[in-house]
């Protein structure tokens, strides 16, 4: 299988390791990973916020990059939901619908690719500890991820999983939202550090680094320094403790 | 009612600060989560029935004018007269001349969120008639003098010992602290009301076609006694409520009560048709259907028609996490969450209501409740896509987002532009990797919350560096 990597524009400026540890785990389940160079940015900051003509831009210049690539894998629920639901909606009625139908229906986030096409088997990863997941929104209700990273978590040697209350409701992110209405964000993303602490795990794992920066900003600003928070990939990886 | 959505982030900062509406939200949204969550699971094909559901609704906005006119004819047959009101306006004056007509001096009211768009009890006590609300969360506003802030619940935000409070200064009565007592005084208070009434009014949840009969769905009985004892009987509904049969009412009537409070099916539900007969003894001798548009055959044709199927659930704003922390009242207009978000900015214009589609972080948990499967978030997009077509959004945020587009497209300038960041980001968050205030423009998100640093350098960068891969 050739893959396509979609490292995120978040991934690629705020933590690259999240990127080599999606990298790793394709490969170990004998994927052909492949980094189109010029990729940047999904569009979706300039969707959400109603601008469709500069969505479209970079839509299209998606497109062409990843134009060789059996399939389209995004350590992130998020951008790969921009692609595999709102790309299509992006052209409809446009030269371009069924390319973006055709490139969406081989658009995946990381975990749903390896539980479901790639078969990956185990996982390099250990983690002496609690874990709890978060649910990133658009993970699971755009892309139906629940199940997938919990399985391959599973595979980790030494962790535990541990379900917190309110796994499944938002953190507050929002992409823009967390500027533009910091307030109504912090908040939320305080109600989702109390379940993390409640639920009494060492670590919180999940899909998205725009909620991991949200989260764990939040967290530290609370004055917790113990509580790690980890992307997925990198747990399953064992590319964790690089700070 | 008047429009206060322009003061969305000043109210919902003050709201948050509210220490008494947040301990009033969290009781109510464990309560209304948890309900619909456990009604649910009665229904073995819940989702099934959401699309027959939604079907029925969509049948019905393809053909609006059809089933109105067929509610007219079947509602006229058996007694009743059915007005067409344009507007709030013209709601407003056919129901006063209605009164006027009859000498009304008292109207009892069942809950209505269409009356609170008009702001109907103003105008009549304008003309001189007294109004009661008698669904007891709006009479104790009424008390208050403050609008809902939950379609359904209107008085969520309020705590028992404000209730009591309340009480004890408008009743002239000892102190009650229990729930019981609370409502025993209230239906004391309230029983001589219902018996004085000349003129009832009512919403409808739903209209029926097929018969041209109007339905409610009460847990308190106040719904009955408003459309049965007065001698007049208004009921006031949008003109979407419509839906062809008793049938299709049955189906949205297993979806209403489950994804409001979490009920199986509420205590009381009232389907009105005609007026008294022959024999019958109860019953109005008149009753009068208001049908208003105000501003709902607009949305017709538009990208906005999903949301006139709403039937008034409340799901979406009881599992909103932005209305849990806010409450409904910084939503500015009648309707807050969700449904609020895109119905306000249609109804009052969406220049008035500039913050409600954007203060969403677009989660869907309204859309997967709906029982009439709107997709709530998608509208939301849309209008932020109306207001960027139409100029309205702050120049500096159209031009960080041109910008960033731009850059995005050039993937040289980008390339460099990110390794640039990433150093300075680095650099900002000092030995602790941590950033603890933000350039204005990004402020917003660290007045809560520190930025964790970045590694420093891009995956672009790294990448190339390791010659691809590991």
């Amino acid at each position: 299988m050739r893959v396509g990597l979609f490292v995120t524009c978040l991934v690629d400026l705020m933590r690259p390791r999240i990127g080599f540890a999606a990298v790793a785990l394709l490969e170990r389940a004998g994927c052909e990973v492949v980094f189109p160079e010029t990729q940047t940015c999904c569009g979706q900051p300039a969707y959400n916020s109603g601008d469709r003509a500069a969505a479209q831009l970079l839509a299209r210049k998606v497109l062409r990059e990843f134009r060789h690539c059996e399939y389209v894998v995004a350590p992130s629920g998020s951008c790969s939901g921009m692609i595999r639901e709102h790309y299509p909606e992006l052209f409809r009625g446009e030269p371009e619908y069924e390319d973006m139908n055709r490139l969406a229906a081989r658009t995946f986030e990381l975990t749903d690719f390896l539980v479901n096409r790639a078969r990956l088997a185990d996982v390099p990863g250990r983690f002496d500890g609690v874990v709890t997941y978060h649910d990133s929104c658009a993970g699971l209700r755009e892309m139906g991820v629940k199940q997938q990273p919990r399985q391959l978590l599973a595979k980790v040697e030494g962790l535990r999983l541990r379900e917190m209350e309110g796994a499944e409701t938002c953190c507050g992110f929002g992409g823009t939202f967390s500027v533009k209405y910091g307030e109504i964000s912090s908040k939320l993303a305080d109600n989702k550090c109390q379940s993390v602490q409640a639920s009494g795990a060492d670590a919180l794992v999940l899909g998205d680094l725009g909620c991991i920066l949200n989260i764990e900003g939040r967290l530290r600003r609370l004055g917790d320094q113990k509580t790690r928070v980890f992307h997925v990939a990198e747990v399953l990886a064992g590319i964790e403790g690089n700070e | 009612m008047q429009v206060r959505s322009m003061h969305f982030k000043a109210t919902a900062s003050e709201k948050l600060a509210d220490r008494r509406l947040q301990d009033a939200l969290s009781k109510t949204r464990g309560k209304f989560v948890a309900g619909r969550a456990q009604a649910i699971l009665e229904l073995d094909n819940f989702d099934e029935i959401r699309d027959a559901a939604q079907r029925i609704r969509d049948r019905v906005l393809e053909h609006l004018d059809l089933y109105l006119e067929e509610f007219e004819r079947n509602a006229t047959a058996r007694g009743a007269v059915v007005h067409w009101a344009e507007d709030a306006q013209e709601a407003n004056r056919i129901i006063c001349d209605i009164a006027r007509a009859h000498g009304v001096k008292k109207a009892a009211k069942s809950k209505s969120m269409v009356s609170e768009e008009c702001a109907l009890n103003d105008a009549l006590e304008a003309a001189g008639v007294q109004v009661v609300e008698t669904d007891l969360g709006e009479y104790i506003l009424q008390l208050a003098q403050e609008p809902p802030s939950h379609i359904v619940a209107p008085v969520v935000h309020k705590s028992k010992d404000e209730v009591s409070d309340l009480f004890e200064r408008h009743h002239q009565r000892p102190r009650k602290e229990s729930v019981p007592d609370l409502c025993r005084e209230a239906r004391e208070v309230l029983r001589p009301h219902f018996l004085s009434a000349d003129m009832g009014i009512s919403g409808a949840n739903f209209i029926v076609a097929e018969t041209g009969s109007t339905l409610i769905v009460t847990n308190e009985g106040n719904g009955r006694l408003c459309t049965t004892m007065p001698k007049v009987h208004v009921a006031i509904t949008g003109i979407e409520k419509v839906v062809p049969t008793l049938e299709d009412v049955t189906t949205l009537l297993r979806l209403l009560p489950r994804s409001a409070t979490g009920q199986s099916i509420t205590n009381y539900v009232s389907l009105t048709t005609g007026v008294r007969g022959g024999g019958e003894q109860d019953g109005p001798e008149h009753f009068h259907v208001v049908l208003v548009d105000n501003g709902r055959s607009a949305l017709l044709g538009t990208d906005f028609q999903p949301m006139l199927r709403c039937i008034r659930c409340g799901a979406c704003m009881n599992h909103c996490p932005v209305y849990q922390t806010i409450g409904g009242h910084a939503y500015g207009w009648v309707y807050p969450g969700p449904m609020g978000s895109i119905l306000t900015p249609s109804y009052v214009g969406i220049e008035n209501a500039l913050d409600l589609p954007n203060a969403s972080t677009l989660c869907n948990q309204c859309g997967v409740v709906c029982p009439v499967k709107i997709p709530l978030p998608d509208l939301q997009r849309k209008l932020r896509e109306k207001q960027v077509e139409r100029r309205l959004r702050p120049w500096p945020e159209r031009l960080a987002i041109k910008l960033w587009a731009y850059a995005a497209s050039q993937p040289e300038i980008y390339s460099l532009g990110a390794r640039i960041a990433a150093r300075v980001l680095r650099r900002m968050g000092g030995s602790d990797r941590l950033i603890h205030r933000l350039p204005p423009g990004a402020s917003g998100w660290t007045e809560g919350r520190d930025m964790p640093a970045p590694e420093g350098k891009t995956f672009h960068e790294l990448y190339r560096r390791r010659g691809g891969g590991r």
